[in-house]
């Protein structure tokens, strides 16, 4: 960039030329503002990025391989891995795909409490994601206000499966475990400490003039670009496109609940935002609605030979003892056939195309992974950009790269 | 919700009658099998006439090397307008694994022929940067194919 | 005032302590962890360094971006093959005392993912210091890595020489140094190669802290 200068000295000789040469620089793979190993290869004129190139493949873990060698009962271990902040999503995709070509009933219950925990999953989901996009662009103290109500949902997903970000909670058939004694009236003092939580969000970050100059009119994608590219979830939504999987091909009941879909028209960085804020809220309604569904009732589905007995069965009766150790050692045989089960994660459509052979192993499992997708469009939305609105932009496609990589 | 059936498959048979070479409706979803020449043509008849804009996911699959025709291309397809799902399925041979491109019908199937390049060998014509996404760009082989082991082969060294 | 007033009055002007003591106090005292995280353990030291389970109280007040101004390393997730030359790359960058942990399954043995992608332990790359399993640890784990890690630097030696790390990259450089993965043919044929030719390699590289001349 050429600088105008006045009063030299006669002795200097001061250069007066613009940058000729564009340079190149690798974003990453360790990098603080990438939400995990991507790297990005900038081509850069001064800051203004020129040319952006995801390069991916740096958490690589051939976990759809993996599927392949594993039982269909073992294999929702490994979806916990792959979106690691929103496990509970991924294993219900991974499940229903597998209910589907069993062509199973699941009852009431379970999906009232499958429903329950996938919202609360949304939100902690989203918590994250705002909490690290707010540190990326320098807002640090949200990082931490998000990370304590975080807590509070990790402990209620603890109480029920025993694990906080692995939780393995949803099982071929039903559910793993009946809730915990006590869940209810964990979750409506959880419920009775979010609006407070949210209010706080917005007067720190919504109402922030630093954050609304840092993220409207940055990373701009239009309607038709953002359907040509795949976006889903939060992305798709934030360009005006109204289109939930829980509207559109509604799965465990979710015809039955009453929420609104959050659609912004501004198609930038602070649309998206203000639709997972939105987001945030409307699964909080959800929760409420789900507790309040909540009635005793089984939660595995009436069929012995795939879905595991109750202890006190398997100890006592014959056949529930037997049915335990084939499916534990052998594992059940799933009907030929292909399904393609999508749900609405917290970052888009996730799918997961299931195939098998007749076997108690899948022939094939694939994940499509909405991070994979929405980062495609990266480049589209930050090749004029300055190289500090491209953290901006990471930060509002939400990406984890378990999911993009797997 | 507007949901293919056979009255889609109608539509595109009356259009044009090789590209629907078979068609399967199981467990509420339609796949429509066709010719890997026609594959282009008829992905944007769908996108363009029957309102599928958006490509949910396109994957790959190895039937298993005794068979034949050994992979096959699954092209998952969405509609933002009548919400209607549909799967289209190309199936190729193992020494021809080529097939048109539909990058220039959907953006995004970009990174998804990429990957499933990568993890297959098929190799999709037309692509305009066809090269490996998610192994190492060093990698020997195509890793999901059924008779690549799950261990791999080499040691690990780092050169 | 107060306490210290009365307790610092009692003592001598010059006070005569072991060097080892001093130095490695200092160095346990602002361990500052270099951001490695990778995966879903990443997460839990996102957690970990929140404000429930703080672990600034511990000495380890900022997590550095770069590499050089980093102590350890907290290598949280599963490094897959793109990745490792990467990790090498970050250890070599940063400048000694360095330490590592190795936190979670994945890093330390190769966790659930035993395939062609995954190295199966961090320690194949770099010589770790504390192992910390869990998938993925309780933030608590991850606190008392941190304090066994202090525990274990109040007992070096500032006698110990560190100059042998030049040879321990090299070596970590050359090809087939390094232990293959198991179950392969590539094995069988290796440990016929090794039986022959005698040579005695260790699986893992060892912390030079072990190796340490100095008792």
């Amino acid at each position: 960039m050429s600088t105008a200068v006045n009063n030299i000295p006669g002795k200097f000789e001061i250069l007066d030329q613009s940058l000729e040469s564009q340079m190149t620089l690798s974003m990453g793979p360790q990098h603080p503002s990438t939400h995990g190993v991507l790297r990005l290869d900038l081509r850069l004129d001064g800051e203004l990025v020129v040319k952006a190139i995801p390069d991916i493949g740096y958490l690589h873990t051939g976990m759809e391989k993996l599927f392949e060698y594993k039982k269909y009962q073992q294999g929702i271990v490994i979806t916990d891995r792959m979106d690691y902040l929103n496990p509970l999503g991924n294993n219900l995709a991974y499940v229903m795909a597998a209910e589907k070509l069993l062509q199973l009933e699941i009852p009431e219950r379970a999906q009232v409490i499958r429903v329950l925990f996938c919202e609360l999953q949304r939100i902690a989901s989203h918590l994250v994601w705002l909490g690290t996009h707010c540190l990326d662009i320098g807002a640090m103290s949200v990082f931490f206000f998000c990370f304590r109500h975080r807590e509070k949902i990790l402990n209620l997903i603890e109480a029920a499966s025993g694990g906080r970000m692995t939780p393995s909670y949803f099982r071929i058939g039903g559910l793993m475990m009946d809730l915990p004694a006590g869940f209810d009236r964990r979750c409506k003092q959880f419920l009775d400490d979010f609006p407070e939580a949210l209010n706080t969000f917005d007067t720190l970050v919504t109402g922030n003039t630093i954050w609304q100059s840092r993220t409207m009119n940055i990373g701009v994608i239009s309607r038709e670009d953002a359907i040509d590219w795949g976006l889903t979830g939060p992305c798709l939504r934030g360009s005006g496109v109204e289109v939930d999987i829980r509207r559109a091909n509604p799965y465990t009941g979710y015809e039955t609940y009453d929420f609104e879909i959050p659609t912004e028209n501004g198609c930038d960085v602070w649309a998206r935002f203000k639709v997972r804020m939105r987001e945030m809220t409307e699964s909080y309604k959800i929760v409420r609605q789900a507790l309040d569904r909540l009635k005793p009732g089984p939660i595995k589905a009436d069929a012995p030979k795939v879905v595991l007995p109750d202890r006190d069965d398997m100890r006592k009766h014959m056949d529930a003892l037997i049915h335990h150790f084939l499916i534990v050692a052998e594992g059940f045989n799933i009907p030929e056939g292909e399904v393609y089960m999508p749900i609405e994660g917290s970052k888009g459509e996730l799918g997961v195309y299931m195939k098998s052979n007749g076997g108690p192993k899948p022939d094939r499992v694939h994940f499509r992974g909405p991070s994979f997708v929405n980062l495609q469009s990266l480049p589209v939305m930050s090749e004029g950009e300055m190289i500090a609105d491209v953290v901006a932009i990471i930060g509002s496609l939400d990406i984890v790269l378990g999911e993009i990589d797997r | 919700m507007g949901e293919p059936g056979p009255a889609l498959v109608e539509r595109i048979k009356a259009k044009n009658e090789t590209w629907v070479e078979d068609y399967k409706n199981a467990l509420d979803e339609l796949t429509i099998v066709t010719p890997r020449d026609a594959i282009s043509e008829l992905c944007a008849f769908l996108k363009s006439d029957c309102g599928y804009d958006l490509l949910a996911d396109l994957c790959g699959a190895d039937r298993g090397p005794e068979e034949d025709p050994r992979f096959e291309v699954n092209y998952h397809l969405f509609s933002t307008q009548h919400f209607g799902r549909l799967r289209v399925k190309v199936l190729l041979n193992e020494d021809d694994p080529h097939v048109r491109s539909v990058e220039n019908v959907w953006r995004t199937a970009n990174w998804h022929e990429r990957e499933t390049f990568d993890l297959f060998g098929v190799i999709f014509d037309g692509h305009s940067d066809l090269r490996r996404i998610l192994l190492p760009s060093d990698f020997d082989g195509h890793a999901l194919r059924k008779d690549y082991p799950l261990r791999g082969y080499e040691p690990y060294s780092m050169n | 005032m107060g306490l210290e007033n009365t307790l610092f009055e009692s003592l001598p002007d010059v006070v005569t302590v072991k060097l080892d003591a001093v130095v490695n106090w200092a160095r346990k005292s602002s361990l500052w962890p270099a951001t490695f995280g990778l995966a879903c353990c990443a997460i839990e030291m996102m957690n970990t360094v929140s404000s429930r389970n703080d672990l600034s109280r511990f000495g380890a007040e900022t997590f550095r971006a770069s590499p050089r101004q980093a102590d350890v390393m907290i290598v949280s997730g599963r490094v897959s093959r793109k990745m490792a030359p990467v990790l090498r790359r970050i250890y070599d960058q940063m400048p000694e005392p360095k330490w590592v942990i190795s936190m979670g399954a994945c890093a330390t043995s190769g966790g659930v993912f035993d395939n062609y992608a995954i190295v199966q332990g961090v320690d194949k790359i770099v010589p770790v210091d504390i192992y910390v399993p869990g998938c993925p640890p309780r933030p608590e784990m991850l606190v008392h890595a941190i304090t066994m890690l202090q525990d274990k630097i109040m007992k070096e030696s500032v006698k110990d020489r560190r100059d042998t790390f030049e040879a321990e990259s090299r070596e970590s450089i050359v090809p087939g140094t390094l232990p293959v993965t198991e179950g392969t043919a590539l094995e069988r044929e290796t440990e016929i190669e090794l039986a022959q030719n005698q040579t005695s390699r260790p699986y893992t590289i060892p912390s030079r802290h072990e190796r340490r001349r100095s008792s």
